[in-house]
């Protein structure tokens, strides 16, 4: 694999590093709120994953205009499905911040290690 | 107008719509009572499915009449109805035992919010299991999650909230694992369709990012699943959680995932690839065997009765997950058949103990000695699903380890090892439910229960009802077992 294929496939690099980058937060972080931070980072990399590959060589954006009936199109299913997951990640993301509300409601911290000690 | 053919849409719609209109019944037994409505109305529904696909239907249904693959298609088999008739049935026997258990449990200024959490997990595990898109499936699969997240928290037990957000990032991790596999496989097949998937997978050229996804996929669903080692949110999210919500979830919540993961694996990778028998089998059989084993051992030291079943349902996940790893039709059946049996004998056991739960509220196995004599009743049924779950003959979970063990036999050299295993984590079971029978009637009480008598009648009239269920299904296993060969048959030979 030379340097060109390997830059050709810049967005999966990105990709994978984020995925890493998030799911290392998530693993690594004893602050409830940097885990969720990670977590968000991990959906992200997804997102990015799921439109990466919908990009067709050539192609604009997938609305068919009078007169432009032969252009090429970028493939609308994997935007639409990422808008979906999206939706699924803010949900779960505020759902996440609303539980670290209650648990420093009712443990006065939000590091792991305290809440642990705790009980 | 016909329903007949709307019965598969109607399995997810009533719930779904049903949720936001129960947060307007302000007086909660108003909410209580549509819920429950709600609920036994799915089950209904999924009744008449299953016996129909008894006789040999089964159920396809387009999303607003867009033809699959490109509209979103709803595909009931037996194995899905199997799952169905568990998931409603979890949810309806739990509401309808559990209202004074929930009052006790919940403000009533937030009940309505309560039931509607509860209308939507099952809105969402139903969805799970009727829908044939894989991305659908996704979707389903958060708003069960994310609506169960709420259930577990919303007890008075601050414990939960640390449990759930455990819950909630293994549970996203996992989700999103098998997000990632759904994209790589949509990538080579340009398909999202479980059946048109399953026609595309076979002629891709380049292997590799289908033998990613597939890893992906049974990662991402074995942590939903629970299986032994990703199951450690299991634990204290069933004991901290409200005891209604533990009846619920136990019955049927990580059986979805593992339906998802059978159903995924067997339906797309199985019938294209021959490496896929021996690569599931060597990676998830090892899990199995090692979850039954480790699982059972802790479980028979656990103080905390609620965390001594949990650590046991991470055992009986093993299982179903050993039966499948066989990757033969006997296997199969076998799993599914302990799906059924298992969520009979842990919805009945955790309904026991909601029912003991309302007159102790420390439920530390020590604290709970003598309950036997002020709970006789209660006690009785704890006993009989305990011993279900052990799988002593008579009992629905005799039949499916009968079959387990006879499907071991099947698998050459090493056939007597995987019986043995068997055998002595089911001697581990009998120890540890015979822990907590012997603490119930033989120990001397150490604390006074904090009122005298038997639990609220309703409670105590359906834990029996499904007590009995287990020694029905003992005795007449034709059913249950019916639809499980079928979903064996279906996963192996499969004319989808």
């Amino acid at each position: 694999m030379n340097l060109l294929e390997l830059l050709g496939y810049f967005n999966y690099w990105v990709f994978a590093i984020v995925l890493m980058v998030g799911l290392y937060t998530v693993i690594a972080k004893i602050n409830l709120v940097k885990k969720l931070i990670g977590l968000s980072i991990f959906q992200s990399a997804v997102f990015l994953m799921y439109i990466t590959m919908d990009k067709v060589e050539g192609g604009t954006a997938p609305i068919i205009l009078k007169g432009m009936e032969g252009n090429v199109f970028s493939n609308p299913l994997p935007q639409v499905l990422i808008l979906t997951a999206i939706v699924v990640g803010v949900s779960t993301l505020a759902l996440g911040l609303a539980i670290v509300v209650r648990i420093y409601e009712s443990y006065g911290t939000i590091e792991e290690d305290e809440i642990l000690d705790a009980d | 107008m016909d329903l007949t053919p709307h019965l598969p849409a109607l399995q997810v719609i009533v719930p779904m719509l049903s949720a936001p209109l129960i947060v307007l019944l302000k007086p909660r037994g108003l909410a209580w009572a549509g819920a429950t409505a709600v609920a036994l109305l799915s089950f209904a529904v999924a009744l008449n499915m299953a016996i129909a696909i008894s006789d040999g239907a089964h159920y396809r249904y387009d999303m607003g009449g867009w033809a699959a693959p490109y509209g979103i298609e709803l595909s009931v088999g037996a194995f899905s109805s199997l799952i169905l008739l568990i998931v409603t049935g979890a949810a309806a026997t739990a509401l309808l035992a559990g209202r004074a258990s929930i009052d006790s449990q919940i403000e009533p200024d937030r009940q309505p919010m309560f039931y509607a959490a509860w209308l939507l997990a099952l809105a969402g595990l139903a969805g799970i299991a009727v829908s044939a898109d894989a991305f659908n499936i996704f979707v389903f699969m958060e708003i069960s999650s994310l609506a169960s997240y709420v259930l577990i928290a919303g007890g008075p037990n601050r414990r939960a909230l640390p449990a759930v957000f455990k819950y909630l990032v293994m549970g996203t991790i996992g989700a999103t694992f098998y997000l990632i596999g759904v994209g790589l496989v949509y990538m080579m097949t340009g398909t999202l369709n479980l059946a048109d998937m399953e026609a595309r997978v076979g002629a891709v050229d380049d292997i590799n990012p289908i033998l990613v996804a597939a890893g992906f996929i049974t990662i991402g669903l074995a942590l939903k699943a629970a299986v032994f080692p990703l199951h450690v949110w299991l634990p204290n999210a069933y004991t901290h959680s409200p005891h209604m919500v533990t009846v619920f979830l136990a019955a049927c919540a990580t059986k979805v995932a593992i339906y998802v993961l059978i159903r995924f694996d067997f339906f797309v990778f199985q019938s294209n690839f021959d490496w896929h028998g021996s690569h599931f089998s060597s990676f998830l059989m090892p899990l199995g065997l090692l979850g039954i084993l480790v699982a059972s051992a802790v479980a028979m030291f656990e103080g905390h009765i609620k965390r001594l079943l949990a650590m046991s349902s991470v055992a009986q996940i093993g299982y179903i997950i050993l039966g499948a790893s066989f990757v033969t039709q006997d296997g199969l059946t076998a799993s599914a058949a302990h799906l059924f049996n298992h969520a009979l004998a842990k919805g009945g056991l955790f309904l026991a103990i909601a029912a003991l739960a309302c007159h102790y509220d420390d439920l530390r196995l020590d604290r709970l000695a003598g309950a036997a004599r002020s709970m006789p009743w209660t006690s009785a049924a704890l006993a009989i699903c305990g011993f279900s779950l052990v799988g002593v003959p008579g009992t629905a979970g005799f039949i499916s380890k009968w079959l387990l063990i006879d499907a071991a036999l099947d698998q050459g050299p090493f056939a007597w090892l995987l019986v043995l295993i068997i055998l002595a984590s089911s001697l581990m079971a009998l120890a540890y439910v015979w822990r907590i029978v012997e603490t119930l009637y033989k120990k001397p009480a150490v604390v006074q229960p904090s009122s005298a008598g038997e639990a609220p009648l309703e409670l105590l009239l359906i834990t029996w009802l499904i007590a009995l269920a287990n020694i029905g299904f003992g005795l007449f296993p034709q059913f249950p077992l019916n639809l499980a060969s079928a979903a064996a048959e279906l996963l192996m030979g499969h004319a989808l």
